[in-house]
């Protein structure tokens, strides 16, 4: 009928502009991509602070075997003014010494009774920092006594670092980064999540404030409930991937000025490293952002943002006729509560499955079939996409997320169509299940 | 003209309509009395086109409803309320536009309605920022922006105040003057006899009255007079009852018992000087709740 899909036209503009105009909408749209680069600005900005605030901490060593000879860092100096324990001891009581490394008389081969001595408790990474140095010592000095020259151990030291790439269909590699991987597939799931959530949310209180007003009374005069109900779903949908692709402009803009000033900044960093040795050996990791860059670089975007507003659609039609359903059903908010059982255990096994299996393994059998149910595929499925999904997978996934929305809708359509009409009568499954099978 | 013929709805085993037949004249207004739960909210959605009936139809100008019909039906829903965070503006235009107008027919008529009101400096004030009777009007406009042929008002006067009670009367009147006809449901007896022409009286799904409200009246044949006396002269036979009494006045109230007025009136004339004398029409309240209890309510 041409009149009425004129007025589902109108509905939709109605739903989308009504909250695309609100300021909440525009300060979460414009806001939401601005927050997480700033919070992760902030933390490396304290971190540098830190770094530059601290203050040298002198470690005093007591060595008994005379064997070991501490290089200092720039964080940490070492010295050796005094040979007895407790004279060490006072000093950092008196507030001169940061800490006391006791290195008593020991056996090499079995170093034993090292301790370290401090007013607080040192942090995890100077007993790393320690433990690693002196292992290097006490290896060192065991292969300098089985009559290796040390010149030849500076040789044979290496770094190593292990480059992951995954072999395409065609043959290509593509460098791969299973951290990056996890942090896409992560990310794009709990979006996914909260995206069904939160517009899902507005589908059932936009439902029952015209329930309530019985505002739905005059629209289904000019439309069918199912015009209705379809044309609010995908109104408040529109205003979803209208915020969806808001991000994604927002998001790359930004992370290539922040690239941009970051690839400036590399050179100096590495300058940094080569004017001391000591930092270059204790951090191997020199190219680490160089590399997540290439891995990234590496990541089919296209194929991401498709799939992911797929089944961002997917699941949000599927997961909103059912929210439209209960909205319905209800005459408040506050009777929505019991109804709200059958679509948040899916949606929460979903997400607690992304965690607990996609994303640690997303090619066992859980995650497959976690990914290919449409209750949870939409999340599950998005925890594995950056790690690569044969085709067929996908293809099913894909298809019976198709279908599982269609028959949500074709359920809720029937409890709507009832429900919006209904007052005064607390529902429950009984009746909505009578809903359900009467025909007219 | 709009009639309603052999019109039955059940929900389940719950009979909402049994057989009703209704005519409801070009141009006048009509009552639909009946208690909660007696049908009337049903045929309202039927007319409206909200629900389907199992059989019988509704005729609206000498043509089965269609979906175009929509257009010349205004509802004004016993609940209401408007979307509370959109503007007069939009809200007004988008119920317009659902109805069916252009967006230029709709521009046009809204702004013909704010300028009547007096409100046009509303226009971009959400609902929620109005007082109550401010939505009201808006609420009424958005019932009749796209002047409808039939109007179908659920309990009008509930929740308005005394003026815009009185607004809303004129509204009405004006309305009919112009040529539309009125569906009013309600069960308040006062607005009935104030602006009703006609009523039907709908009670567990089936009509048990309907008429001009004079035609309806004079069926009910007054059974009592009322009559007042300046002084009392002597007791009173059993069967009369003072109503009141005051200095200088006794209002009593007389069964006619098959007298004709006449008779009753030498009679009363034994008693004391009569100031008044007339017969009593029973008010469409009494008329309603008799006849709900006639057909057998609790």
């Amino acid at each position: 009928m041409q009149v009425d899909m004129h007025k589902v036209l109108l509905v939709i503009q109605r739903e989308y502009l009504a909250r695309v105009k609100k300021k909440s909408f525009l300060i979460a749209t414009l806001l939401t991509p601005l927050i997480f680069p700033a919070i992760m600005a902030v933390f490396v900005w304290i971190a540098v602070e830190e770094k530059e605030n601290q203050s040298l901490r002198v470690i005093e060593v007591v060595d008994e075997t005379g064997l070991f000879f501490m290089e200092s860092s720039d964080q940490y100096a070492f010295s050796s003014s005094v040979t007895n324990l407790e004279e060490a001891k006072a000093l950092v009581s008196e507030g001169e010494r940061y800490g006391v490394l006791y290195l008593p008389k020991m056996e090499l081969s079995d170093p034993k009774g090292i301790q370290f001595y401090g007013l607080e408790n040192p942090s995890t990474s100077l007993i790393g920092y320690l433990e690693a140095a002196l292992k290097r010592k006490i290896e060192d000095q065991r292969l300098y006594s089985k009559g290796i020259d040390p010149k030849v151990l500076k040789e044979i030291r290496t770094e190593v670092t292990v480059q992951s790439l995954t072999l395409g269909d065609a043959g290509e590699e593509k460098i791969t980064d299973a951290t990056v991987n996890y942090a896409l597939g992560f990310l794009s799931g709990i979006l996914i999540y909260l995206f069904i959530f939160i517009y899902g949310n507005q589908i059932m209180q936009g439902v029952i404030e015209e329930k309530s007003t019985r505002i739905v009374e005059i629209l289904v005069s000019s439309l069918r409930p199912f015009q209705l109900m379809m044309g609010k779903i995908v109104g408040i949908g529109a205003v979803g991937l209208t915020q969806f692709l808001i991000w994604v402009l927002l998001i790359s803009t930004l992370s290539t000025l922040v690239m941009g000033v970051l690839g400036m900044q590399m050179p100096q960093q590495q300058a940094m490293e080569m004017t001391n040795p000591e930092l270059m050996a204790a951090t191997p990791d020199t190219g680490e952002f160089g590399a997540i860059l290439q891995v990234i670089d590496g990541i089919d975007f296209v194929s991401l943002v498709s799939a992911f507003v797929f089944y961002f659609l997917g699941g949000y039609l599927l997961y909103g006729a059912l929210f439209a359903a209960v909205g319905a059903a209800v005459d408040a908010p506050s009777d929505a509560q019991q109804f709200m059982f059958p679509i948040t255990i899916p949606l929460l096994v979903g997400y607690m499955g992304l965690f607990v299996f996609v994303l640690q393994d997303p090619s066992s059998s859980t995650s497959f079939w976690l990914s290919i149910v449409p209750l949870t595929s939409p999340i599950a499925m998005m925890g594995r996409i950056s790690y690569g999904v044969p085709f067929w997978e996908l293809a099913l996934s894909m298809g019976l997320l198709v279908l599982g929305f269609l028959g949500t809708t074709w359920l809720a359509a029937k409890i709507y169509r009832i429900g919006i009409l209904m007052h005064g009568t607390k529902p429950s499954y009984k009746t909505m299940w009578r809903w359900l099978r009467s025909s007219s | 003209m709009l009639e309603i013929r052999q019109l039955n709805k059940t929900y389940g085993s719950h009979r909402a309509l049994t057989d009703l037949n209704l005519q409801v004249p070009e141009a006048g207004i009509f009552g639909l009395l009946g208690p909660n739960g007696a049908g009337k909210t049903t045929l309202i959605r039927i007319i409206n086109q909200i629900i389907e009936q199992d059989s019988g139809e509704v005729i609206l100008d000498g043509q089965a409803l269609s979906a175009e019909a929509i257009r010349k039906i205004g509802y004004l829903p016993e609940e209401r309320g408007l979307y509370k965070k959109m503007g007069v503006w939009d809200q007004l235009i988008y119920f317009a536009r659902i109805k069916g107008l252009t967006s230029t027919e709709a521009k046009q008529r809204v702004n013909h309605w704010l300028e009547k009101f007096e409100i046009a400096s509303w226009k971009n004030k959400k609902i929620e920022d109005l007082s109550k009777g401010m939505a009201q009007k808006i609420q009424f406009i958005s019932t009749v922006i796209h002047a409808p042929r039939v109007l179908i008002l659920d309990e009008p006067f509930s929740g308005f105040d005394p003026v815009n009670a009185a607004l809303l009367k004129n509204e009405i009147l004006e309305l009919k003057k112009a040529g539309t006809t009125i569906l009013l449901s309600t069960h308040r007896m006062e607005s009935v006899e104030l602006l009703c022409d006609q009523v039907a009286m709908i009670h567990k799904s089936r009509k048990i009255l309907d008429g001009s409200i004079r035609e309806i009246k004079s069926r009910f044949r007054p059974l009592e007079i009322s009559a007042s006396l300046s002084q009392l002269s002597q007791e009173l036979p059993a069967a009369w009852k003072i109503e009141a009494s005051e200095e200088g006045k006794v209002d009593l109230l007389l069964p006619l018992n098959g007298q004709s007025p006449n008779q009753l009136l030498r009679e009363l004339m034994n008693f004391g000087e009569v100031i008044s004398f007339q017969e009593r029409f029973p008010s469409m309240e009494e008329i309603f709740i008799q006849q709900v209890n006639a057909s057998g309510h609790a």
